[in-house]
């Protein structure tokens, strides 16, 4: 299938997506996206795009997702400025603080949004997978909030390193699946939860946690998402006085990022930059690199840019950070860097504990590792463009990472020092 | 013939035996590469089609054995490449083959080499468990030039007139999904299929072969009532994690 676009298509589908008319009737992204999904999920997925089409625009809906993210998320979440981190870029830098977001990280939005819609589909319970453990209490949370049962499907490698929001999500009064198939985090996790959604499509609820998946999962979950870049762009303008010359957002399966990107793509001056996890290097399996070095391909229901070896067999990935720790990402993001609105790079896993350490000592915030990897570039564009002003999406709060950061140990208080 | 049209043709000989047609699904090169010919002729030499899956690093219609058959086949160097040179070098297998494989490894093969490949080796169609009708067109096309099928599924969840549509398209038989669910659930066969398999009977043009759940003679002798034809593959690849003979279990089916 034809991935690589000419530039009278390119332009074209740039036009598309700033004015807001993908995906298409076939859940497409240009050639990205579609549904590939087991015949018995098809009448499943059909319903959702109905019950999408009825529901998600709707005043009645949209009221009460409205009044949910006020008074139940928390929103609007800050804008912050870091004077100090921009002292020592040489630029101005602004927080979009996602953390601050009930349950800690940009996931929530998703997460209540779906679950809000689950209940008017009349679903009896949700399913959802984690990686990180930031969607899993998520939408543990969130079921609470509407009075459904859930279940978080967690790979076994991702619940020894994300332990405290296994704790949190059972408290929550989710049930923990533990999945012991295939590379045991993320990916596995998604596998199996579309395995159990197979035995129940009628009743079960997918609650999929990233701009991932089959039609209409990417748009559903871009639509839920980008109330962050809407406050955002409105929070710049009136804080930072003007938008910024740049945006970064890590990207895993890229649910922040095009929740902050899509309300910007037609502010055509703001550069956009999504930061993937580099890993170790730059090796097959090294990394979670995807759109910076895979290939297109179909996985988990849509064809996008994924790491796969010469057969078509999807490599594992490594990531210090379990929430990029995936081998695909959404059809969007593939779209938006062929088209070239937005440019993805990587960060190495050493390049993101070093920023996270700099933000805590300059700022006062522990960022999540996932969200370290944006610092990471941004900083290294900040010294190429000088005097710039730069916007960073605070996608989530590092508390989650103590079990992985305590095997790093903390520098020697430099601001004590200092 | 079309290449195709050979396991219709394989299924009515069964039946015209007084059998129910047997389509025994083996992961390629599992548990043993160097011995896939071998067992490979051995399953062929009961079952009337033979399905032959490629291992795939992500199998999501599928349970845990055919997870496990999967990812040892792959750490074992088993591709479709490699299926495909063994095929070619082996004399020609007595049954027409169908081979199944989740769409990525296909996609990454290339659909026109794929067709011509399949062709030479004796696949005369695929079935491909990620992939609907929908999405479809391309592969199709590129299978139709070599006269090779491309099998659609149907399932109970599938709407009538979904079915009619799935029916028509489907080239080989089509399949029939007996439950809601993935493979080689431990509940076996649901108590009534009788007016699921009769419907999906009544609109296909093709024969009908029901999968999913059959481990038993009893299953094959239930679903055999009401359709031309059982596939059985989670059980059989139990048998050979347990290093037991393929052929003597088949035999115990017909």
């Amino acid at each position: 299938m034809k991935s690589v676009l000419d530039a009278s298509e390119a332009a074209a589908l740039l036009e598309a997506s700033i004015a807001g008319t993908l995906p298409d009737e076939r859940g497409r992204f240009g050639p990205f996206g579609g549904r590939y999904v087991p015949e018995t999920l098809v009448p499943a997925f059909e319903r959702l795009e109905k019950g999408i089409a009825l529901h998600l625009h709707s005043e009645d809906f949209q009221s009460e997702f409205r009044s949910e993210l006020r008074t139940w998320v928390g929103r609007p979440t800050a804008l912050t400025f870091a004077p100090r981190l921009s002292a020592r870029w040489g630029a101005q830098v602004w927080l979009k603080r996602e953390d601050l977001a009930h349950t800690g990280a940009h996931k929530i939005n998703n997460a209540i949004g779906q679950a809000i819609l689950a209940k008017r589909l009349g679903a009896k319970r949700i399913i959802a997978e984690t990686g990180a453990g930031q969607h899993g209490v998520a939408s543990a949370a969130a079921c609470a909030r509407v009075g459904l049962p859930c279940r978080v499907y967690m790979g076994a490698v991702d619940i020894e390193r994300q332990a405290p929001n296994v704790d949190r999500m059972l408290r929550l009064g989710a049930e923990v699946f533990p999945v012991e198939s295939g590379d045991k985090t993320l990916r596995a996790a998604i596998d199996e939860a579309l395995r159990e959604w197979v035995t129940d499509p009628a009743g079960t609820y997918y609650l999929i946690g990233s701009a991932v998946g089959a039609h209409p999962y990417p748009y559903l979950v871009r639509e839920l998402q980008s109330v962050i870049g809407r406050e955002a762009r409105a929070q710049m303008l009136e804080l930072a006085g003007g938008l910024p010359d740049a945006a970064f957002a890590c990207v895993g399966g890229g649910s922040n990022a095009i929740g902050l990107f899509y309300p910007l793509l037609g502010d055509r001056d703001i550069e956009l930059i999504g930061v993937e996890a580099g890993g170790t290097g730059g090796g097959l399996g090294q990394n979670a690199a995807t759109l910076a070095t895979g290939t297109p391909g179909v996985l988990q229901g849509s064809y996008s840019i994924i790491l796969q070896d010469e057969n078509g067999n999807v490599q594992e990935t490594h990531s210090i950070s379990a929430g990029l720790d995936y081998s695909g990402v959404g059809p969007e993001h593939a779209l938006l860097q062929a088209v070239g609105r937005v440019t993805y790079v990587a960060a190495s896993d050493q390049e993101a504990l070093d920023a996270l350490e700099e933000l805590c000592e300059t700022e006062g915030i522990l960022t999540a590792l996932e969200t370290a990897h944006a610092y990471a570039s941004a900083k290294k564009w900040a010294k190429e463009n000088p005097g710039k002003r730069i916007l960073i999406g605070n996608s989530g709060r590092g508390d989650k990472d103590m079990p992985t950061l305590t095997q790093y140990p903390a520098r020697t208080n430099t601001n004590a020092a200092a | 013939m079309q290449p195709h049209e050979r396991i219709g043709e394989a299924i009515a000989a069964a039946n015209k035996e007084g059998r129910t047609g047997l389509v025994p699904f083996i992961t390629a090169g599992y548990p043993d590469p160097d011995a896939f010919i071998d067992t490979l002729r051995a399953v062929a030499t009961v079952g009337d089609v033979v399905e032959l899956g490629v291992p795939f690093s992500d199998p999501m219609a599928d349970g845990m054995t055919i997870q496990r058959s999967s990812f040892t086949a792959i750490e074992n160097g088993v591709t479709l490449k490699w299926i495909f040179d063994q095929l070619a070098a082996a004399e020609a297998i007595d049954a027409p083959l169908v081979m199944m494989s989740y769409l990525n490894p296909l996609m990454s093969f290339g659909y026109d080499n794929l067709a011509v490949r399949a062709r030479e080796t004796g696949v005369c169609a695929f079935i491909v468990p990620d992939l609907p009708f929908e999405e479809s067109a391309e592969i199709r096309g590129a299978l139709d030039n070599e006269g090779v099928g491309l099998i659609q599924l149907v399932t109970p969840a599938t709407p009538d007139d979904r079915l009619k549509t799935l029916a028509n398209a489907s080239k080989g038989f089509l399949y029939a999904v007996t439950i809601t669910g993935i493979t080689g659930g431990g509940a076996g066969l649901p108590g009534d299929l009788s007016e699921y398999l009769d419907k999906v009977k009544s609109v296909s043009p093709l024969p009908v072969c029901a999968g999913f759940g059959i481990r038993s003679s009893a299953d094959v002798i239930n679903v055999g009532k009401h359709v031309s034809g059982a596939i059985v593959g989670s059980a059989l690849v139990e048998v050979l994690e347990r290093g037991e003979d393929p052929a003597a279990y088949l035999q115990g089916l017909r």
